[in-house]
């Protein structure tokens, strides 16, 4: 079955295409074929499992060559070890878990069918993901998985706040990503390949620089950073929560943020060649974790509370592989291998089972603030025992699953003390944040009548994930047992086999703080002995940032955000402007070429035809004067005439030689002196005209 | 019999009148006073003919021209002019012009007279009795000149007669 | 024989002067009359020195003092027929057919 594992993702796509294709109009019809395909591919990720852990953990790996390009192989292919197919155990379950409820939950809903081919889709990625063998090809899947998360967490995009959460999530994870190119890249430039095989093998040997690769493991964790929300760019996955919880449960809990803790660990071989990133990816890891446990503190909204519980135990994840290569770089041992990656399938396990069970509360009151439900408890039954379960696992009580793999965990931390005290503060945090949750849904008295009048149970389709989880949530773990032998750290590790005992010291360690945690909050919000109240005023300071969410939001909005629209803005208008301006500077153009071709026709075409008409009029001007009416002017042509002929027969060699000359000379004189006295002449009239009437004035006196 | 030198000074003086007097014809405004002139000028020509031996011509000239066609001019200054007014400019516009112009055509003449070299001089003189060898050419060589030109006074007179008749009478 | 014909060569001059520059008409006929005198003491001029059998110069010069007379006469008889009508003789008057 291994060597088939490429169907197990492949069966989620062909559902997808399915549902759209096929099946949109037919509800039932597309959520059984979802179903279907993601319970076959859970079988095969038993039979994937149970073949691997024969086999006795060795990797397979099969690819199919695609092309290449200036010597850089393009490949997919699929490599399967024990890392492999925990995931796919963790992938499958959840999203099978998932799935299944969402029959209950997305009821009613007018793109029932969309979502589920959403989920298909999401999961084909994630399986894809998973099974990848080289960085190209996690790279596709990479993109796609932060696609089905986008198109998943705006589903109900008609709300603002959902479509606005898509795109944070979507652009967030997108600034990780850049980072994860550049180390992609370098990657290539260094390596020549994408393999994952080949570069490991090339980042032990020496073959890459130790500067260059330092550079390569930071930026190939920033793609972690930003899918699995570490600081900083953990900002989008509290928003995040305004999608479908079913969403948040497959996504945000077990999946989708863990792909960027299943990068680190698959890329292991770069930290631990590189101390110093991984030193980077344990301080980020442990950042991230304390930040988001101290806000979840205080929130009011039961999946914000959940969301931040998230980011921290990715947190705690992150910072055991960093500490784990960071350790290994110094060939030490480390559990953190074990520890991160344990905690992952747990966590998987019961952060799925508290969104599932957040999500039926929801369901059942309407309303997404704690501060309005109360007393669920004996109302629900079956969802406040399974959430109690889950939270006892998280606070890491034995003998759940939590409790082993935060074992792990704090024997990971146990050689770093600073690590060492950050993380029991955390712990002792998570146990509280979850408890207060807990005491404040379930028990005690409800706090908005109304709403709890209508309360009921959820139906069986989401009820029956939520056991199932459960159990889970108890058992998962107990495949870590620290007195197995063959248990899950000899199944699952990094380099050899790493072997400890167990460490009584840091179990009874890790159970105080758990129970000190749940105690505050007993004491806090079930005896109501100590008032939150009071508490909040006195830290008021420290509770409004809290609250506030150390007003990173408001942090990015200032640096990022207003600059980048008043850019866009800015570009906006210039881009208007200027092509606006093209244009009209075209259209002004074409009018002023238009004008000049106006002005041009207007004066110099017309112009010339009118000035021919002109030239003929002076001419017939001048000429009218040879055709006068008067027969004394013709004599005086005559004689004109007579002169001429007269030139011309001269027989003195004086003008006979020049008698053209001399006649036009006698000519345009005569020319001249007639067009002076035609002047004058009408002075002279003027003259005659007003002596006449002086004249008869006279004349008339007389008489 | 001779050439240019047989001028007396009678010559000189006729030929002063006539200059004089037509000049005067063609630019007094008063067109009587140009009449007037015109009757002294065509006397003065009738003396060159005499001298020149055209004593028919002479006689002839001053019945006809002083006796006849001034007189006739004048009848129809009186019948038509405005004579009394001073301002009446008796010259249209082409003064200037028709100066030059015969100017030059006087000036042309005159070289073209003076510079004619070969003259073809008679030999013969005139015949003595002037009336009686003109009186036998009109009626011989010339008859038919002399009637037409009967034809023609005729013509002419009926033609004027004509023209200007009163309407209606 | 020049002086005569200089003299009417002068004549002619005067003559065609009036012509073209009288504005009465009956001025305009006086100096063609004047044309003809000085064609005429050319005529006889030429008879006198060039070609004196025959007296044609004469003959012709009495030819054209006759169809001059003819002339005048029907000459002043159209200027009588233009000033009734138009009340006035002045030949500026008399460009009907310009164009």
């Amino acid at each position: 079955m291994i060597e088939h594992a490429y169907i197990i993702p492949l069966l989620q796509l062909f559902a997808f295409v399915l549902i759209v294709f096929f099946l949109r109009w037919r509800e039932p019809l597309s959520a059984a074929c979802s179903i279907a395909m993601i319970a076959i591919g859970w079988v095969m990720s038993i039979v994937v499992l149970i073949e691997m852990i024969g086999c006795h953990g060795v990797a397979y790996e099969a690819y199919f060559y695609l092309t290449a390009f200036a010597s850089l192989n393009f490949e997919i292919g699929i490599l399967v070890d024990p890392l492999t197919a925990v995931m796919l155990m963790v992938v499958t379950t959840v999203g099978g878990c998932v799935v299944i409820y969402s029959v209950g939950y997305m009821k009613g809903d007018p793109r029932f069918s969309r979502f589920f081919s959403y989920l298909s889709l999401f999961l084909f990625s994630m399986l894809g993901l998973v099974l990848a063998n080289n960085f190209f090809m996690i790279f596709i899947f990479w993109e796609l998985v932060g696609l089905t998360s986008y198109l998943l967490i705006g589903f109900w995009f008609e709300k603002k706040v959902a479509s606005d959460a898509g795109k944070k999530a979507f652009i967030t994870t997108r600034i990780g990503d850049l980072g994860f190119i550049v180390g992609l890249l370098l990657i290539a430039v260094y390596t020549g390949t994408f393999n994952f095989g080949e570069v490991f093998d090339k980042a032990g040997a020496g073959v890459i620089p130790a500067g260059v690769l330092t550079v390569i493991a930071v930026f190939v964790f920033c793609g972690a950073v930003g899918k699995s929300a570490q600081f900083p760019l953990h900002v989008w996955l509290p928003d995040a929560m305004e999608g479908p919880t079913p969403v948040s449960a497959l996504i945000h809990a077990a999946t989708m943020v863990a792909a960027g803790v299943y990068l680190v660990a698959r890329t292991m071989p770069l930290f631990v060649a590189s101390a110093e990133a991984a030193m980077v990816v344990a301080v980020i890891g442990l950042i991230t974790s304390f930040i988001a446990a101290s806000i979840g503190l205080v929130q009011n909204d039961i999946k914000r509370v959940l969301a931040y519980s998230t980011v921290s135990q990715l947190g705690y994840m992150i910072m055991a592989l960093g500490l784990f290569g960071y350790d290994s770089a110094h060939n030490h041992h480390s559990a953190g291998y074990v520890a991160g990656t344990l905690h992952l399938m747990t966590h998987g396990c019961f952060k799925g089972l508290l969104f599932l069970g957040a999500g039926s509360v929801i369901h059942a009151v309407h309303t997404n603030n704690i501060q309005e439900m109360g007393g669920l408890g004996p109302k629900m039954r079956t969802t406040a025992i399974t959430f109690m379960i889950a939270s006892l696992s998280i606070a890491g009580i034995f003998p759940f699953s939590g409790f082993w793999s935060k074992d792990e965990i704090i024997a990971t931390v146990q050689h770093h003390p600073i690590f060492m005290f950050f993380t029991l503060v955390i712990a002792f945090m998570t146990a509280f944040y979850m408890w207060r949750l807990c005491f404040l849904t379930f028990f005690g008295k409800p706090r908005d009548q109304r709403k709890f009048d209508r309360v009921h149970e959820s139906p069986r389709v989401m009820t029956w994930p939520l056991v199932f989880l459960a159990f889970l949530s108890i058992f998962a773990g107990w495949v870590a047992l620290p007195w197995l032998h063959h248990g899950y750290s000899s199944f699952v590790y990094y380099g050899e086999i790493h072997h400890a005992g167990p460490n009584y010291l840091l179990m009874i360690i890790s159970t105080i703080v758990a129970l000190s945690g749940i105690g505050l909050a007993y004491l806090i919000y079930y005896k109501q002995a100590i008032s939150a109240d009071r508490l909040a005023e006195r830290f008021k300071p420290v509770y409004t940032l809290l609250y506030n969410k150390y007003y990173f939001d408001e942090l990015y909005d200032l640096i990022l955000i207003r600059p980048l629209m008043a850019f866009a803005r800015f570009m906006w208008t210039f881009d208007a402007r200027v092509i606006d301006g093209l244009v009209n500077l075209t259209g002004s153009a074409t009018i002023l070429w238009s004008d000049i071709k106006e002005w041009f026709d207007t004066w110099i075409v017309d112009g010339a035809v009118n000035g021919i008409g002109w030239l003929v009029k002076q001419c017939s001007a001048v000429l009218r004067f040879l055709e006068p009416g008067r027969v004394q002017f013709y004599v005086l042509f005559i004689l004109a005439g007579i002169v001429v002929a007269a030139l011309a027969k001269f027989e003195g060699a004086f003008i006979a030689a020049r008698w053209p000359v001399l006649s036009a000379i006698c000519l345009a004189g005569l020319l001249v002196l007639g067009l002076l006295t035609r002047f004058a002449e009408a002075g002279q009239k003027e003259i005659q005209a007003a002596a006449d009437a002086a004249d008869m004035n006279a004349e008339g006196q007389e008489q | 019999m001779s050439q240019a030198a047989d001028v007396s000074i009678v010559f000189w003086i006729l030929s002063f009148v006539i200059l004089v007097c037509g000049f005067l014809v063609v630019s007094l405004k008063n067109i009587f006073h140009c009449a007037l002139c015109l009757v002294l000028c065509l006397t003065a020509v009738a003396g060159i003919y005499i001298l020149l031996g055209a004593e028919f011509l002479a006689a002839a000239q001053v019945l006809i021209y002083v006796g006849a066609v001034s007189v006739l001019m004048i009848f129809a200054v009186m019948l038509t002019s405005n004579l009394a007014s001073h301002k009446i400019v008796q010259t249209n516009q082409n003064t200037m012009t028709a100066f030059f112009a015969c100017l030059v055509f006087a000036l042309g003449a005159v070289v073209l007279i003076g510079g004619t070299k070969v003259w073809r001089y008679a030999t013969d003189v005139l015949p003595a009795e002037n009336v009686l060898t003109i009186g036998k050419l009109l009626m011989t060589e010339f008859m038919l000149p002399f009637e037409v030109v009967s034809v023609l006074l005729l013509a002419a007179i009926i033609g004027a007669i004509v023209l200007a008749r009163e309407e209606g009478s | 024989m020049f002086h005569y014909l200089t003299l009417a060569a002068l004549l002619f001059s005067i003559g065609l002067f009036g012509v073209i520059t009288r504005r009465n008409t009956i001025g305009i006929l006086m100096s063609l009359e004047l044309m003809f005198n000085a064609v005429n003491i050319n005529f006889v001029t030429f008879n006198r020195y060039i070609m004196t059998d025959g007296l044609t110069g004469q003959i012709f010069a009495i030819f054209i003092v006759v169809v001059a007379a003819a002339e005048a006469t029907v000459g002043l008889a159209i200027v009588l027929l233009v000033y009734r009508n138009w009340r006035g003789i002045d030949s500026d008057n008399y460009a009907v057919m310009k164009w």
